[in-house]
């Protein structure tokens, strides 16, 4: 279907449901429960943060997971893109639309210069030069460009902009042709509630489109291609292969997936600053990558919902919810368990990210997907031989 | 390889799983539900506590945090009571707001306002927060009073300096407790004169942000009155830990005033630096080389050590005041911590008392009554004598102190002293000032 083979369709069908679900999968525990109040996640602007990062990890992952290529400055296409976006709501009118088309437009020849400038050294020259641009760009965007970015403040949408398309009825919030991205349904069934906005549907369309782009790239000939220059591009360039425009083309692709998470982002929530381009930003989405399973096609998705879910979940727990969790403990116990938790909870959940990245890297390499496939090798093992054969080869 | 079957079954299949996705947020969207956003139902009722637990401004948002959590403590009745008793308005019993039991949701906003919005929204969405309070980076606290504006609660601003916040970004849901740039420059202008007279010419070292710009402009305009002369401006980035590039033209600038718009953490590294090398033993154009740190905290004095001695600066509250208000608080900040607040944590703490006694006082959560309730609100017993909001900007006006790093500290809390009062008629300005101009405040916004 869609030209898909039957076991791609069946990961994006899956992908698709679990997008569109996503407000009543997310909250497994009933609102107002102790684990409920912790562990849920299934509120619009985490859920929002959850397919945008997806969105950029899925283009991320067309060129390192395709090429090797390891850009260390993505986050400058993201960046970009929102101030892109954000300059649309000043300029013309808070509908959506032209902000998205112009952030991807804008990160797309961003990427071109800056792709190819960088991608005559490759390996660690070429993740190096990407940094230095991605860095460039957030001190340009930090200082120098002031009256375009807002500096350290960030740019933001004032009631004095021109709004040109702006009529006396339009909506004041981003809007899609009327519809706006902050407006929400909530179905309250016995206990829980579950959250519909329709941003985090818009969001949730663009990651399904995104998705399926991406399978349909990993499969076509360009595809192979990439996959030819990841395994020897020596060789390639030995059998008169001109192997450039095939790079250029994945990072420009690349790009232009992370200028549409800027746009989507400075959709959901109008403002951006320089701080979406610093090189912790763009190392995340290494980190994303790397977590959920390079080159495969689901695995960045999930890396990024696990980051996102640490950086927002976790953060937020804190010492006095941790008594309560333990409160039917003895005094000492529950003392000694919320000492021991106390530094990988609040603002310890880097160190909780650290952990979970180093047992992933050591006895996953190839990401959280290798430990799915493992899992499923498991209970697979004795009816055919194809899913050995699926085990040995994590990178698809 | 790729794979084409266009079919018109598949086609029109396509289609209509499509439009059915596009339709999807039609059906579901206009939540329509009365009130106010996160009006609270049940027997309790919850703040967000938005500070930055991480990054350069780490120590005052954790100090902060210290504050608002003996504040819930106060207002639900366990302790001593704090400011409670000593506050001019009598209606807060400590059973709660409004009966409603308080209880807190904490967030790290790592002084980044993409995380501090964030954070907010999980507190506002998920959490369901009818006050948002925090700040320590006026940048951060902009970010998020517009975010609170949108989503219609309230905003209590933290530690939050630049005269922006209540200026050109002032919201209606948005109110500050804390003084701003303007108030610095007035009030350690005259202080200023008296020790070191009519001629200097200062070098400003800025951090590069809304609070850093205004500051240098409010404190370069109070210092040019004096007839000093403002030799180079020059940014520097936040948290950027080495200061040593920026501090190494100062000697040959021909400047004999260096003046730090910097805080927290940059301040401590930048004072250090600029000690090191050597600027407090200069002597130019016959004068001795003078430091300046306009904003001080205690948490920096601390950190920058002995090198703040005979540095003047401003602050908004020192817990070495001795009015029964301030008394109180040091009281019992100290017993439950072990040492004196902060002047941060001294604004959160008012702002969470404030807050709970405009809810009492207007009888209902929502933000609108609060709002009504706190404009031009008239109180005392909170540590800084006599104050009001002021309804047309939502800034407190109130007496400012101008400090002084201690020649001859006796202990380890003894790092700065009160060199004056400053009246607080003396730090008023027009609500049209230039240096707060180009803002709207706009009409309160309940949300849904």
């Amino acid at each position: 279907m869609l030209g898909l083979n039957s076991r791609d369709f069946k990961l994006f069908i899956v992908v698709c449901l679990m997008a569109l679900a996503a407000p009543i999968l997310l909250n497994p525990f009933p609102t107002a429960s102790a684990l409920g109040e912790s562990f849920n996640a299934g509120y619009p602007a985490l859920m929002q943060r959850f397919v945008i990062f997806g969105i950029l990890v899925i283009g991320f992952n067309i060129l390192f997971g395709l090429t090797g290529y390891l850009s260390f400055g993505h986050a400058a296409f993201l960046g970009v893109g929102s101030y892109a976006a954000v300059w649309m709501f000043k300029l013309l009118s808070y509908n959506v639309v032209p902000a998205i088309i112009l952030s991807v437009i804008v990160a797309g020849l961003f990427a071109v210069v800056i792709g190819y400038v960088s991608l005559r050294r490759s390996g660690i020259y070429f993740s190096i030069l990407t940094l230095a641009f991605a860095q460039m760009s957030y001190q340009l965007a930090y200082s120098v460009f002031t009256p375009l970015t807002n500096g350290e403040t960030g740019l933001q949408v004032y009631n004095d902009d021109p709004q040109i398309l702006m009529g006396a009825n339009s909506p004041t919030s981003p809007h899609f042709f009327g519809l706006e991205m902050n407006s929400q349904y909530t179905l309250d069934i016995s206990g829980w509630s579950f959250v519909f906005q329709n941003g985090y549907y818009l969001s949730a369309i663009f990651l399904i489109l995104g998705f399926y782009l991406s399978i349909r790239i990993f499969r076509s000939p360009t595809g192979l291609m990439l996959r030819a220059i990841k395994s020897n591009q020596t060789r390639m360039s030995y059998t008169g292969i001109n192997t450039k425009p095939y790079m250029l083309a994945a990072f420009v692709i690349s790009g232009m997936y992370a200028g549409l998470a800027g746009g989507l982002l400075a959709a959901m929530d109008p403002l951006t600053g320089a701080e979406r381009m610093f090189w912790t930003a763009s190392g995340e989405i290494v980190v994303m990558a790397i977590l959920g399973g390079v080159g495969t096609l689901i695995g960045p998705v999930l890396g990024a919902g696990i980051i996102k879910y640490l950086e927002n979940i976790v953060s937020k727990i804190n010492d006095s919810i941790l008594h309560q969790w333990f409160a039917f403990m003895p005094d000492w116990l529950e003392g000694v368990l919320v000492t021991i938790i106390h530094p990988f909870i609040g603002k310890g959940w880097h160190l909780t990210l650290g952990l979970l990245f180093m047992a992933v890297v050591i006895f996953l390499p190839g990401g959280l997907v290798q430990g799915g496939q493992k899992i499923g090798g498991l209970f697979r093992r004795k009816k055919t031989d194809d899913a050995a054969d699926g085990a040995k080869t994590p990178a698809e | 390889m790729s794979k084409s079957n266009f079919s018109r079954r598949g086609v029109l299949k396509t289609g209509a799983i499509a439009g059915a996705g596009l339709a999807l947020p039609t059906y579901l969207s206009a939540a329509s539900h009365a009130g106010y956003t996160n009006a609270p139902t049940g027997s309790s009722v919850k703040f967000g506590f938005n500070v930055p637990q991480t990054g350069p401004y780490a120590e005052e948002g954790l100090d902060e945090l210290r504050a608002q959590e003996l504040a819930v403590e106060h207002l639900n009745g366990i302790g001593d009571g704090g400011m409670l008793n000593t506050f001019s308005e009598k209606n807060l019993q400590g059973d709660g707001i409004l009966g409603k039991k308080v209880e807190f949701v904490t967030g790290d906003t790592q002084t980044k306002s993409d995380v501090a919005r964030a954070s907010a929204q999980s507190m506002i969405q998920k959490d369901g927060c009818v006050m948002i309070n925090g700040g320590s980076s006026s940048g951060v606290a902009i970010a998020v009073q517009g975010l609170c504006q949108d989503a219609g609660v309230i905003f209590m601003a933290g530690l939050t300096h630049s005269n922006d916040t209540t200026g050109k970004d002032k919201k209606a849901n948005g109110f500050r407790h804390f003084f701003n740039g303007y108030m610095s420059g007035a009030a350690l202008g005259p202080v200023l004169e008296k020790e070191y007279g009519n001629e200097r010419q200062a070098y400003h070292l800025t951090a590069d942000y809304t609070w850093g710009w205004t500051q240098q402009e409010s404190i370069a305009a109070s210092t040019e009155a004096l007839g000093w002369t403002t030799t180079q401006n020059v940014l520097t980035p936040v948290g950027a830990g080495d200061f040593s590039s920026y501090i190494a033209p100062i000697l040959n600038s021909g400047a004999d005033t260096l003046i730090l718009n910097h805080y927290g953490g940059d301040m401590v590294n930048s004072l250090t630096q600029a000690i090191q090398f050597g600027l407090k033993d200069k002597q130019v154009n016959g004068k001795d080389f003078t430091i300046i740190v306009p904003l001080y905290s205690e948490l920096m004095a601390a950190g920058a050590g002995s090198n703040i001695q005979g540095v003047f600066g401003s602050m908004n509250w020192n817990w070495q005041l001795q009015d029964a208000g301030t008394k109180a608080f040091v009281k019992s900040f100290g017993e439950k911590y072990g040492f004196p607040p902060s002047n941060a944590a001294h604004t959160c703490y008012v702002q969470t008392l404030l807050y709970a006694d405009a809810v009492t006082r207007a009888g209902t959560f929502n933000p609108c009554g609060v709002a009504e309730a706190l404009e031009d609100f008239e109180f005392d017993g909170m540590g800084n004598g006599p104050t009001s909001y002021r309804g047309s900007d939502h800034q407190c006006f109130k007496d400012v102190l101008v400090m002084k790093g201690t020649d001859n500290p006796t202990n380890a809390f003894d790092t700065l002293e009160i060199v004056e009062v400053t009246p607080r008629a003396q730090v008023e300005y027009p609500v049209d000032h230039p240096m707060f101009a180009g803002g709207d405040l706009g009409t309160c916004n309940p949300g849904a």
